[in-house]
């Protein structure tokens, strides 16, 4: 036995290259490996690129060898050096007639040409004879390099032979052809536009993994336009339905999920398709609902589906039932220890609070566990989640923890989108003026280069036109308030350019205006700044128009005017600069000081930033100096279209253009090809080759106003873009929790037993919530607690409330609950009769043609039979029919469909292992450990086949033979 | 949709990359250094998900695990499901583990093209078109057979290297 299994092995490695490569391409990994800078890695490297480039161009290389060395070359590339020059070479391989030749050549180009290289004009031609090939692998690998190297223009060429091949006998060659055409469709939409249709049909197709793979063309295409997909939602309900009832075959299960990846997928579709829309959500409320229940949420995989359903319903018109699972759901997984089920719950939080907002309040506790957390993505998740939920009454809190936590990250990305985020909060929600300019103020101290511009002139314009209130006394103390604290901050080193420009511009405007400073004192900070940032133009540009402010105002109360000396060098300095910006702004600053109190009062009026400036575009001063001319003699101005020459020139000119158009060149663009050509075809094929008459999208593109889901009120309030001083109505604070909404939702509670526990554990598991939640108030130290409190805006109490309704309607939940176990079963029994009496194709959408385009005499047991592996499925249904609560029972004891002779006792292991109650990779560990025994044999030799060929694992990387499942 | 798949060990060599839309060798090389560097920086225990929007621009997520020696890492946009993609980690790991019976890092070195193989059978063109781990042993089996069938005809035996080990 143990013989024949390393006869096996080496049969699986021998054929694919395994150990069998040379001892030349060993020692290069090896001595890769042991390189200890990456000077030395590369000095290797490059060693290694002459060698091959020696190698490559020498006539008469056998195939295998030229094959390796292909093969080192995507190892050198991948290692990020220049392996052009053997491009060429893997191109040719391309062309053999060797399956494996021609597979590593293929392998090679993807990776190493893009769409818009030259050699691909080489391989096009190759590409289309393979996808004629006999041998499907062949066809595979030129679909393959069709995914990755066919570009816009050479769609064409290749589009006939990817259509042909949707009817290929074989499901791998069928799920790659689709994918083939939904790259074509994502590379230029319109080239495939009257082929989309074939999306819809594959989704009938009888092998399930070409309906899941068809799933992600149809998942983009609902995501472009998707009311052109509405009448789809019965069919991926009724697919996702057969799915969650393991009617596909036993090969997609994954640990004991029932096709886990086609389910997120089908209900990532649903999301959308229900988005807004009641009538398509109600279709999937009972499935969404079923899943729920199904869903084992003690694997990954489990918990990825739960939060796919979370999506879901968050996306779809409101249930309430639905909602409160997923609420459920959500704080399963934000108890959870494991960081990764914390982010998705924290996600989800944010998903479904956008609908019920008040959930968020139970787990308040969590939430701030979250954000205290030492792993940064979670943090950040927490933080988004937070300001997503931000209103008036916590924005404080929370915009001043978005600061601190600014400030204590490095990642500039981050750092300015946390900053623009405080920003807008802070716009958004102010409480005050004072806190306002605070918080903009750290946020420019910290981080301003990295905002916006802009951001820094709104708050100019905020502090010069006040908060848009008549009282006057109250904008005057802002702005004391401002420059009291521009004053201090500039005695800070190292201010962000953008700060500096708004201190420089909010000194000159108002630094004087309320009579606390004295003028040499803010043009002395003033001319400082411009010292000490010498090299920013812009910021001394700021500084000397603030110095101009300053002193005009002072003239024009009628002081006198006497320059420091630091001002007057750095105004020389700046009358003989290179910029001449700054020169002009000084020679400004010097004629100003010059004028008198009445000039200077016209020209710069003191607190007039906000005030109009009247353009008169008549100039109509001029007309006296006009008159004056004219009488002495001048021609009156003729304004260019009353010219006569001009009316000749355009005339001429239209002429010219008349005759250009009937012959010689034409300049414009021609017009748009009509669509017309494209809506003609379609129902042609229609009528010809289609034998599902599935619902066309016709090609023309409406822009369907999308509906936005009906959300609270406060949603209308959040997006309120001006600055919101009064306080906004709470949406979490006990305060709103009026009597009628608390017993509405404990009524809610009731009617949605059918849908939320199955078993006893998730009961418990929300009373035992109840109990951590209330332990926790009692342990959790008061900062928390106050933290706690100021973020959500209630205390402890007010959860109380959903709470006791939740323990009313415990005990009716069981009877609902048992009552509707039992009429599921019923369900099922009947539904399986109804499929024995009806041909069960796996998949059919009850579409009648589907039946009828097939030859009648054909039992579509029998297709079932050959296309789908085990024959155990056949006969587990017919006995379904007989006995169908038992169902489940005889999926679980049919062993695994697959009998592969190779690994047939992994597999035979694998379903022996009770692998039900494991979290994640645990079930692959176990496993691997039950194949431990013999295994351990492979490994060592493998360590002695590699010291056979004399490479010898040494000291610095013998992890290299690490098992990775071990 | 899948962006990357990239495997690097723990010293940050680079042992499987994969980029699903094209980029220059220069800048895969960028990335891949961006994202050792934040693989490195990571505690054990936290989440397998980092925000990969300053490396790979917006919309784009990041699943790492890290067995053994080797750390997987798939990059995708919004499409994908964090933890399903964590699970297709798994399953792309399983299946490593079954091709090769417990796979280690060298196996992946020596057999590039084979885990390119198993690669293709489960994310073509960005997507991902297989996620059961023994109808992807099915395929890859089947493909190692027939190139094995050409291989002996065109080829110089294989069998002089393969009966080495015994």
């Amino acid at each position: 036995m143990e013989q024949l299994k390393t006869i096996g092995r080496e049969l699986a490695m021998g054929s694919q290259g395994g150990f069998y490569q040379s001892k030349e391409f060993l020692d290069l990994v090896k001595s890769i490996g042991e390189a200890r800078s990456k000077a030395e890695e590369d000095r290797i490297v490059l060693g290694e690129i002459e060698t091959l480039k020696r190698r490559v161009s020498e006539p008469d290389i056998p195939k295998r060898k030229m094959k390796e060395y292909i093969l080192r070359l995507v190892y050198v590339e991948m290692l990020g050096h220049d392996a052009s020059f053997g491009y060429i070479h893997a191109v040719k391989m391309t062309h053999d007639d060797s399956l494996l030749v021609k597979r590593t050549g293929y392998l090679a180009v993807t990776l190493f040409l893009n769409e818009d290289h030259d050699l691909i004009i080489l391989i096009v031609n190759t590409i289309q004879k393979d996808l004629k090939s006999d041998n499907y692998l062949v066809v595979c690998a030129a679909l393959n390099a069709v995914c990755k190297l066919i570009n816009e223009e050479t769609i064409p060429a290749v589009l006939p032979q990817v259509v042909d091949l949707l009817a290929h006998p074989k499901e791998a060659v069928r799920k790659k052809a689709i994918m083939a055409l939904h790259r074509f469709y994502q590379k230029s939409p319109s080239s495939v536009s009257h082929l989309v249709s074939n999306f819809r049909k594959r989704l009938c197709d009888n092998d399930p993994g070409v309906m899941g793979a068809t799933l992600c063309p149809l998942f983009e295409l609902v995501s472009t336009d998707v009311n052109s997909y509405k009448d789809l939602v019965i069919s991926f309900v009724s697919i996702l339905k057969q799915v969650a009832e393991r009617r596909l075959p036993k090969a997609y299960d994954y640990h004991q999920m029932p096709a886990p990846f086609i389910q997120i997928k089908l209900l990532k579709i649903l999301a959308l398709l229900g988005s807004g829309d009641k009538q398509a959500s109600e279709n999937m409320y009972t499935v969404v609902g079923d899943i729920f229940r199904k869903c084992d949420s003690s694997s990954n995989i489990g918990n990825a589906v739960l939060y796919e359903c979370i999506c879901c319903v968050s996306s779809i018109y409101p249930n309430p039932k639905l909602l409160e699972s997923a609420a459920d759901a959500i704080s399963r997984f934000l108890k959870s220890d494991s960081h990764n089920l914390k982010y998705m719950g924290i996600d989800a939080l944010g998903r479904l609070i956008k609908i019920s907002p008040e959930i968020a309040e139970q787990h308040q506790l969590a939430v701030i566990d979250c954000l205290e957390d030492p792993d940064d993505t979670l943090k950040r998740k927490t933080f988004e989640l937070l300001y997503k939920m931000t209103k008036s009454t916590n924005v404080e809190v929370i915009v001043d923890r978005m600061i601190d936590y600014m400030i204590s990250i490095n990642d500039n990305h981050y750092k300015t989108e946390i900053a623009s985020r405080c920003v807008e909060l802070a716009e958004q929600f102010a409480p005050s003026n004072q806190w306002f300019i605070l918080i903009m103020n750290k946020v420019f101290e910290h981080a301003g280069d990295l905002v916006n511009i802009k951001v820094a002139h709104n708050l100019m314009r905020l502090i010069a036109e006040g908060f848009g209130e008549d009282d006057d006394s109250a904008d005057s103390q802002l702005r004391s308030s401002a420059v009291d604290s521009y004053l201090h901050i500039l005695g800070e080193p190292k201010i962000p350019s953008v700060f500096l420009q708004l201190i420089c511009w909010v000194l000159g405007e108002y630094g004087t205006a309320d009579g606390k400073y004295s003028a040499s004192y803010i043009t002395g900070k003033l001319s400082d700044v411009a010292e000490a940032y010498s090299n920013d133009e812009t910021v001394k540009a700021y500084a000397v128009t603030a110095l101009m402010k300053i002193y005009a105002f002072e003239i024009a109360a009628g002081r006198k005017v006497d320059m420091l000396p630091e001002c007057q060098s750095l105004m020389e300095q700046f009358l003989a600069s290179h910029s001449t910006d700054l020169q002009q702004r000084a020679y400004e600053l010097q004629a100003v000081i010059g004028l008198d109190a009445h000039a200077v009062e016209s020209i710069m009026p003191s607190d007039a930033s906000c005030e109009d400036i009247e353009v008169d575009k008549a100039l109509s001063f001029l007309n006296g100096y006009i008159q004056d001319s004219i009488e002495k003699g001048a021609q009156p101005y003729i304004p260019e279209s009353e010219r006569s020459g001009m009316l000749n020139i355009s005339n001429f000119r239209n002429q010219d253009h008349h005759g250009a158009s009937s012959h010689g060149l034409k300049f414009e663009a021609y017009e748009l090809p009509k669509q017309t050509v494209q809506s003609r075809i379609p129902p042609a094929t229609l009528a010809s080759t289609e034998f599902v008459p599935v619902p066309e999208p016709m090609s023309v593109r409406e822009s369907y106003p999308t509906t936005i889901v009906p959300s609270a009120s406060s949603d209308a309030e959040s997006t309120e873009l001006k600055l919101r001083l009064d306080g906004v109505q709470k949406k979490w604070g006990r305060q709103t929790h009026s009597p009628a909404t608390s017993t509405s939702s404990s009524t809610s509670k009731k009617t949605v037993n059918g849908i939320k526990q199955v078993d006893g554990s998730n009961t418990s598991n929300s009373s035992t919530w109840e109990t951590y939640d209330s332990r926790k108030h009692v342990e959790i130290n008061s900062e928390k607690q106050k933290l706690a409190a100021s973020l959500f805006g209630g205390s402890s109490k007010t959860e109380k409330k959903p709470a006791t309704g939740h323990k009313i309607s415990k005990p009716s939940s069981h009877m609902v609950e048992k009552s509707h176990v039992r009429k599921s079963s019923m369900e099922i029994a009947s539904e399986k009769k109804a499929l024995v009496h009806q041909p069960p194709d796996l998949l059919d959408f009850g579409e009648p043609t589907v039946q009828s385009s097939d030859p009648p005499s054909v039992d579509p047991f029998k297709e079932l039979e050959g296309l789908l592996e085990p024959t155990t499925q056949l006969g587990s249904t017919a006995a379904a029919a007989t006995n169908s609560p038992d169902i489940m029972g005889l999926f679980t004891e049919t062993p695994g469909g697959t009998h592969n002779k190779d690994d047939s006792d992994i597999l035979s292991s694998l379903s022996k292992q009770p692998v039900t109650n494991m979290v994640g990779g645990a079930t692959s560990t176990q496993v691997a450990q039950s194949s431990k025994g013999p295994n351990r044999k492979d490994s060592l030799e493998k360590d002695s086949l590699v010291r056979q060929m004399g490479v010898t694992p040494s000291s610095p990387n013998p992890n290299l033979f690490k098992d990775l499942l071990g | 949709m899948i962006k990357a798949v990239m495997v690097m060990n723990t010293q940050g060599k680079t042992r499987l990359a994969k980029f699903y839309e094209y980029l220059p060798v220069e800048k895969q090389q960028e990335l891949i250094r961006g994202i050792f560097a934040v693989l490195c920086s990571r505690a054990e225990n936290v989440s397998n998900f980092i925000d990969a929007e300053s490396i790979f621009g917006p919309d784009s997520r990041l699943v790492y695990k890290h067995f053994a020696t080797l750390y997987f890492v798939f990059v995708f946009d919004s499409s994908e499901n964090e933890l399903a993609v964590l699970d297709l980690i798994q399953v792309f790991v399983e299946t490593l583990d079954k091709c090769f019976q417990n796979v280690c890092e060298l196996d992946i070195v020596f057999n590039y093209s084979k885990v390119h193989t198993i690669l293709d059978e489960m994310i073509f063109g960005g997507q991902v078109v297989e996620t059961s781990s023994s109808e992807i042993m099915k395929a890859v089996e089947e493909i190692s057979k027939l190139e094995a069938a050409s291989n002996a005809i065109t080829l110089i035996p294989k069998s002089a290297s393969g009966w080495r080990s015994r």
